[in-house]
């Protein structure tokens, strides 16, 4: 167990006083500690917007990317050095939005990064349009008379794509939220969290309008039952089940067959292979006339 | 005799690359040098497309042909405007076609009864009337078809015999090549990078397959000895920060694409350029706007390479001209992405993609270029863009160790943390950012001359032009013109240079719009004679240059 102000840092804060957000930053806290995940051991992983400055203020290693490119740097990272933890923290419109196509082929390759998208359903710091979970009819700074889409239903996407750990929580109880990252980090293969986190400043409704809509999900919910934890997540947006929906046994994590018939730990380290390896290929396409 | 240029012309799918790899390396085996190249037509099947080999002749394209071999009619029709006077021409023909009519495609139904032996048939034919000798065209075959059934070699075999029967009566060439006891490599650009990637270090590439570079990847992923973890990303934006994600956590990276997925991956190449991480990107060139010409040659992206990504940053970029530059260049690509923290950019195109070279010897990196990573155990508090003299900060990796590393692609302070400190810390972490580049600059290396002593007239050429511009300048030099020339293969940032007014220079590209001529017109304030432009989807030749030579001004029409 290592205290939460082990992961303290330096950086000014940049978020609205009263944010969900930091909600969301001690429950990352507590739950690194609680699996005693010293600030070496992780690296967290942004694009752009008010969530992905996260990195900025839990000590850790740190990539802030680019705008909804998270996801692929994660894997690059996790590829590299499979000792890290890595954790990719941004908003709604990061991950589904800019970079959903992302999202969609992690579900497929099974990369072994937790997933963690902080979903306001609005652009808060681009001033208030609307995002991909932002609900239908829904008036913005933007869609003055309403949203005319549906909103994104990420999570049922991830279960469809038997995405192996699928959940979520709620900024809003850090407790609960704690508990589910928890699980999260330590599960191997793709973690993936949507987490609830009103946006005070631009949403359009109080933090009590989404409290009384996130539902714990019943104790007796079985993880591995598919069907049940995709109607869990389609309830959304009227009601948003909170918990772990979906969990199996984890597929192949992407990459450590590679490593395994290396007997390698990590692609960084450097290592010089066999000369004769390439001087053969050299060789190979050497055409000499018949002595 | 010298310089034999040989078209083997037919549809997609009917095998002109089995031929063409038999009569090449069975020239090889002779002792005789070729030069391989081909064009083809964006599709799977049908179309036009051709295998050329130059045999005994300079490693460079030439498009005309002292025999043109054809697999169907329609083809052999398409390329006859590249016959020369005297060409010797067989196959399948029209009717009224020009030429020694041999019907493969009959003699293979014929003999057995399946139109997949025509290759073999062909293949005979075209060796017999070259004068290769039948027992080095049957080892040939042998290697080249070792993995079929004994049965099914025999019958390529008997195959091959009955194309040579089938020009008994043929002349053959009225001069024919001479063997020699000398052997050579043959080798591509394409095939030789991955493989001096691999000797320098490279560890991951990321990468989404297009056309012409593809290769690459693939390279890595059939040969996995070479130690090289391949990803086939969900497209260029993934590839490229993917890459940059290993990169940052350690692991020596690099990517490959064409103009458009480089078009995806630019705000990536900011993000290297802003999060100081290494990466080598190679940039196989072909013809644009937008899809343009997928399976057709260019140089038109040097603008984009050397400015493609948003702010100001210091990037390299090279282009190599044959394979053994292409595997001096990637070393010292991995090399500057190491040292200088930033993208490196090597431009390759189809032409290098699609040719192969007779080399007497490839020399390949004997080590990996030393990491670029500082020591965690020689610093007391770490921080990741620290200042220093000459812009470039201790690299750590992620993870490497427990100083912890903030690697960020908003304006940061020193140790990586987003700030708006206009009035120190961003000013400061320009300079830096550009400090790098003018060490850089210091750094590049000088064009690299060619029989300029007393040369009146300097041709300047840049990647894969380079070939057929040494050619001009032989085959004027042999009609005692005093022309030399320069080939610059770091292109971005040039290096200061001052050419002598005493020669007149004209530069040599693959585009319409004079990219390399503007660079180098205004670096080196240097005013040029000419200009020699091809933008057709062709690559330059010798011949086109020498006309244009005597046409200042003009582009190159055909």
């Amino acid at each position: 167990m290592i205290p939460t102000e082990t992961y303290r840092t330096q950086a000014e804060n940049q978020w609205c006083p009263g944010c969900p957000n930091f909600g969301i930053q001690t429950a990352l806290k507590r739950a690194l500690g609680a699996l005693d995940l010293p600030p070496h051991r992780v690296c967290l992983v942004s694009g752009i917007g008010q969530a992905a400055k996260t990195p900025h203020y839990v000590a850790a290693h740190v990539f802030n990317g680019l705008h909804g490119r998270g996801i692929p740097a994660a894997i690059g990272i996790q590829l590299a050095n499979p000792e890290l933890k890595t954790i990719v923290t941004s908003g709604d419109g990061c991950i589904y939005g800019e970079g959903g196509n992302h999202l969609l082929h992690a579900f497929r390759r099974n990369p072994d990064i937790t997933v963690l998208v902080h979903d306001n359903q609005i652009y808060a710091l681009t001033k208030g349009q609307g995002s991909p979970t932002t609900r239908r009819g829904e008036k913005t700074r933007m869609q003055f008379d309403g949203v005319k889409t549906d909103p994104a239903q990420m999570l049922a996407t991830a279960i469809v794509h038997e995405c192996p750990f699928v959940a979520r929580g709620f900024a809003g109880d850090i407790p609960g939220l704690t508990a589910i990252l928890q699980r999260a980090i330590a599960h191997r293969g793709l973690a993936f969290v949507d987490i609830l986190q009103p946006c005070i400043t631009w949403g359009n409704h109080p933090v009590d309008w989404y409290r009384e809509r996130a539902v714990p999900i019943p104790d007796d919910h079985d993880v591995s039952d598919r069907s049940r934890a995709i109607d869990l997540a389609l309830e959304a947006p009227d009601r948003f089940p909170i918990g772990v929906l979906y969990e199996r046994e984890s597929r192949p994590v992407f990459g450590e067959d590679h490593l395994i018939e290396r007997q390698e730990k990590a692609l960084f380290k450097l290592t010089t292979i066999e000369r004769t390896v390439i001087e053969s290929r050299v060789e190979r396409m050497r055409i000499s006339p018949a002595s | 005799m010298s310089d034999l240029s040989i078209y083997i012309v037919g549809a997609a799918g009917e095998g002109i690359q089995t031929i063409g790899d038999v009569v090449s390396h069975a020239f090889l085996q002779m002792g005789i040098r070729v030069f391989t190249t081909k064009d083809y037509e964006s599709r799977i099947r049908g179309g036009n497309s051709s295998y050329r080999i130059r045999a005994n002749g300079p490693n460079a394209p030439r498009h005309s042909a002292d025999v043109i071999l054809s697999l169907n009619a329609h083809v052999a029709e398409h390329y006859s405007d590249a016959a020369e006077a005297t060409c010797l021409r067989l196959g399948e023909l029209s009717p009224d076609g020009e030429g020694s009519a041999i019907p493969f495609q009959a003699l293979a139904k014929e003999h057995f009864d399946l139109p997949i032996y025509a290759n073999a048939i062909a293949a005979g034919a075209l060796g017999a009337v070259l004068g290769i000798p039948s027992d080095i065209l049957s080892g040939v075959l042998r290697t080249r078809f070792s993995k079929l059934s004994a049965e099914a070699l025999d019958r390529n075999l008997s195959a091959l015999e009955i194309g040579m029967r089938a020009v008994a009566d043929h002349p053959g060439l009225s001069d024919s090549l001479e063997p020699s006891d000398e052997s050579h490599l043959l080798a591509g650009v394409h095939e030789v990078i991955p493989l001096a990637a691999a000797a320098v270090g490279c560890r991951f590439m990321a990468a989404y397959p297009m056309s012409p570079a593809t290769g690459i990847m693939t390279a890595f992923a059939k040969d996995p000895e070479l130690g090289v973890f391949v990803v086939q990303a969900e497209d260029e934006i993934a590839a490229i920060n993917v890459s940059l994600g290993a990169s940052a956590a350690g692991a020596r990276a690099m990517t490959a694409t064409s103009g458009g997925g480089f078009a995806l991956m630019t705000e990536g190449v900011s993000l290297a350029g802003m999060t100081e991480t290494p990466l080598v990107i190679v940039i196989a060139q072909r013809p644009g706007p937008a899809t343009g010409l997928p399976t057709r040659t260019a140089q038109e992206d040097l603008n984009f390479a050397i400015y493609g990504g948003h702010g100001e940053f210091p990037r390299a970029v090279l282009a190599p001209s044959d394979p053994q530059e292409a595997v001096d260049l990637t070393r010292r690509a991995f090399d500057l992405a190491e040292r200088f923290q930033m993208p490196v950019i090597l431009l390759t195109d189809q032409f290098l993609a699609d040719s192969h070279f007779s080399l007497q010897d490839l020399m390949i990196p004997k080590a990996a270029i030393a990491s670029g990573l500082a020591d965690p155990a020689s610093i007391e508090a770490y921080q990741r863009y620290a200042f220093t003299e000459d812009g470039v900060s201790p690299r750590l990796a992620l993870g490497q160790s427990d100083h912890l590393v903030r690697i960020d692609s908003d304006e940061h302070t020193e140790d990586g943390h987003i700030t708006e400190d206009l009035a120190v810390t961003r000013p400061a972490m320009v300079e830096k950012r550009l400090e790098k580049l003018r060490r850089l600059q210091r750094e590049m290396k000088l064009p690299t001359p060619y029989r300029t002593e007393d040369a009146e007239t300097v041709l300047l050429s840049w990647g894969s032009t380079r070939g057929a511009v040494h050619e001009a300048v032989d085959r004027l030099r042999d009609q005692g013109e005093r022309v030399g020339a320069l080939h610059v293969a770091e292109l971005w940032p040039l290096p200061t240079l001052t050419l002598p007014n005493s020669s007149s220079y004209w530069s040599v590209e693959g585009n319409a719009t004079g990219q390399f001529s503007r660079l180098i017109e205004t670096e080196w304030n240097l005013q040029l004679a000419g200009k020699i432009e091809r933008y057709d989807g062709i690559p330059i030749d010798a011949n086109a240059i020498i006309r244009a030579l005597g046409t200042p001004h003009e582009e190159v029409d055909s």
